[in-house]
């Protein structure tokens, strides 16, 4: 086999761990409620051992617990995650739509992040401790440091409340009945948020493996070939300063799947994370089992992406040489 | 500390003297990153701004003009200087008063739950770094799962099943660190083991575990410096986060994560008890990102400047 067939085979196979673990942990978080399911829907009527006897059995909740596992685990490749406990009706149902909603939200604030991010961070390096190079980089620092949440209460009391009064709605109530192309306004400001928090993360380390693959020996070995600058930096010293900014554009997508809890929440923005949110207030878990499994799952895909994308485009690895 | 005693005579033993010489230079390592740090114009700035927070925290209560539950004016007042600096918050309460009370909460329960992550962290980081193999690969896989979850997303899973509890999300929060922090320390011990002072002390057949913590601790703590600041403005965010979200201090304590959530509805009429919380949190967290920053640059110029990692 190929040495990069088999590396990349490795990765694959390690994510794929990777989220049978995760699928673990977040079945067991129901085995570890106070009580089971069964008791959680009779409430006080638990009390009544035939009827508790009864649902236990119909639920399954007698079976071994691996039985069970198998049994959740098949309904979730499958697309049923159970119904929720409060809106009786099937978790996929409810999520649907909001999967669409933060979905969009995540790939404006990609869209936007990205691109900004990329450039600002290998424009820094190029540009080394000159006036711009020095205040992006305390800019970035300043706003790396900052909650997502604290970033967008100040986007709202410029945009929206103080300032700017409604230049921009406070809150993002996107109506489920209309197209999502005709309320993007209302995607804007939580958009922003989260490309401000995401951003200088991808900037920063995109500036230092660029700064870093300048001053490495084959960028000098090449230039003292005599190559063109533009030659050098095109093919010589940019692939391999990609290779690090990749992982950390897709670790940082990954982390927008986190970024969005808080910041659906202070937009009032009706995705997946303002309902884990409400979910973990009323305590259903059907419903936070099936959002925390979204989140993992993109999480350790965009982490596998990195890895791959970092695989291929890394002449050092791709030779087989590490 | 326990450097092995060293009889000079034996030849083979007098070699590595020198090796225990540099074990007591690595020692002193972190004092030197701590000085380097210093002369850094962000790192002051770093840390006169948090003091300055701390002091507020600290003597805010006993400066504060009225009690943090007492009713004082009609709510969302707008400020009334001299009486009410700030206004009063949702339902009459002095914003001053409870701006003043608000910190100690969010910056103890962020320092717990740093302080958790890192022992957690480090202890893990060293296992793994000196045991390899199979130890060392279980653990990090396991550490991946931990590491699948957003912090925020692992903390309200926990939250969901057991309750809005302080001690589980400084917990959780602190555990949330621990992959990250783990990390860092396996990279710096595995470079630590081979050093000579190590492999001497593990030719004088000392346990492992001693050779552990009283041989590499001590020698990879200027990386954890820099993670600690690191650590410490991510759970001061994230503190906050949970009670802004309604899971973290609980009606009617002040607390400034609190006072944002409950003071949203009335932004437009009176943003103060949201603005200042918000703006203290922010600095709050700019504040020790540069002192993470200052001790992250004091590192690298060390280790560039001894040939060191």
């Amino acid at each position: 086999m190929p040495p990069l067939l088999k590396l990349i085979l490795i990765r694959v196979g390690l994510g794929l761990l990777t989220l049978f673990l995760v699928s673990v942990v977040v079945f067991a978080a129901t085995q570890a409620l106070p009580g089971d399911t069964a008791r959680a829907i009779l409430g006080k009527e638990a009390a009544d051992k035939a009827r508790y006897e009864a649902l236990r059995k119909q639920l399954g909740l007698d079976r071994p617990i691996h039985e069970q596992y198998i049994e959740w685990l098949g309904g979730v490749v499958t697309g049923d995650m159970g119904d929720s406990l409060v809106q009786d009706e099937p978790v996929t149902k409810l999520l649907g739509r909001r999967v669409v909603n933060t979905f969009t939200l995540v790939f404006v604030a990609a869209v936007l992040s990205v691109p900004i991010s990329l450039l600002l961070g290998s424009l820094t390096a190029l540009k080394r401790d000159t006036l711009f190079d020095t205040s992006i980089t305390v800019g970035s620092l300043s706003l790396a440091a900052l909650p997502e949440f604290v970033i967008g209460i100040a986007l709202i009391l410029f945009f929206a409340t103080q300032v700017l009064k409604g230049a921009m709605p406070a809150v993002s109530r996107v109506d489920p009945g209309l197209p999502i192309y005709q309320q993007l306004k209302l995607f804007i400001l939580p958009a922003v948020t989260l490309t401000l928090a995401v951003a200088p993360y991808i900037l920063r380390i995109l500036r230092a493996s660029t700064i870093e693959v300048l001053e490495s020996e084959y960028v000098m070995m090449a230039r003292l070939k005599g190559l063109p600058e533009r030659l050098v930096l095109n093919r010589h010293a940019l692939p391999n300063a990609l290779a690090p900014a990749l992982q950390v554009t897709a670790l940082n997508l990954a982390w927008l799947a986190g970024g969005v809890v808080v910041v659906e929440y202070l937009f009032a923005f009706p995705g997946i994370g303002s309902l884990l949110v409400d979910s973990v207030a009323n305590r259903d878990m059907p419903m936070v089992q099936a959002i925390c499994l979204i989140i993992a799952a993109v999480y350790v895909l965009a982490n596998l992406t990195a890895d791959i994308l970092t695989i291929l485009v890394s002449p050092r690895l791709r030779t087989g040489l590490r | 500390m326990s450097t092995p005693e060293i009889r000079v005579g034996d030849s083979d033993l007098a070699e590595l003297e020198p090796a225990v010489v540099q074990s007591e230079r690595r020692r002193s390592e972190w004092l030197m990153t701590l000085s380097e740090a210093w002369r850094m114009g962000r790192t002051k700035i770093g840390v006169g701004i948090f003091l300055v927070i701390i002091a507020i925290a600290v003597v805010g209560p006993w400066v504060a003009p009225y009690s943090p539950t007492e009713l004082v004016a009609p709510p969302f007042s707008a400020p009334d200087i001299p009486k009410l600096w700030l206004g009063s918050d949702y339902i009459g309460r002095d914003v001053l008063t409870r701006v003043l009370y608000g910190g100690r909460t969010v910056i103890l329960l962020a320092l717990a739950a740093t302080v958790i992550g890192l022992g957690v962290g480090v202890t893990l980081g060293l296992i793994t770094g000196y045991a390899r193999r199979w130890i060392d690969e279980t653990i990090m896989r396991l550490l991946d799962v931990v590491l699948a979850f957003p912090q925020i997303v692992l903390t309200l899973l926990f939250v969901s099943i057991l309750g809005p509890r302080l001690w589980l999300i400084v917990l959780i929060v602190g555990i949330s660190h621990a992959p990250r922090i783990a990390r860092v320390a396996r990279a710096a011990t595995l470079e630590v083991a081979q050093r000579d002072f190590v492999r001497a002390a593990e030719a004088f057949g000392i346990a492992r575990w001693k050779i552990l913590f009283n041989e590499i601790m001590p020698s990879i703590t200027s990386p954890l410096l820099v993670e600690f600041g690191l650590r410490l403005t991510y759970s001061i965010g994230l503190i906050a986060a949970l009670s802004f979200l309604g899971f973290g201090m609980q009606p009617p304590s002040a607390d400034w994560g609190l006072m944002i959530n409950e003071n949203r509805i009335g932004i437009v009429i009176q943003p103060w008890p949201v603005f200042v919380p918000v703006l203290l949190i922010g600095i709050l967290t700019i504040a020790t990102n540069l002192i993470a920053d200052g001790l992250g640059r004091a590192l690298i110029g060390i280790e560039r400047d001894t040939g060191v990692g």
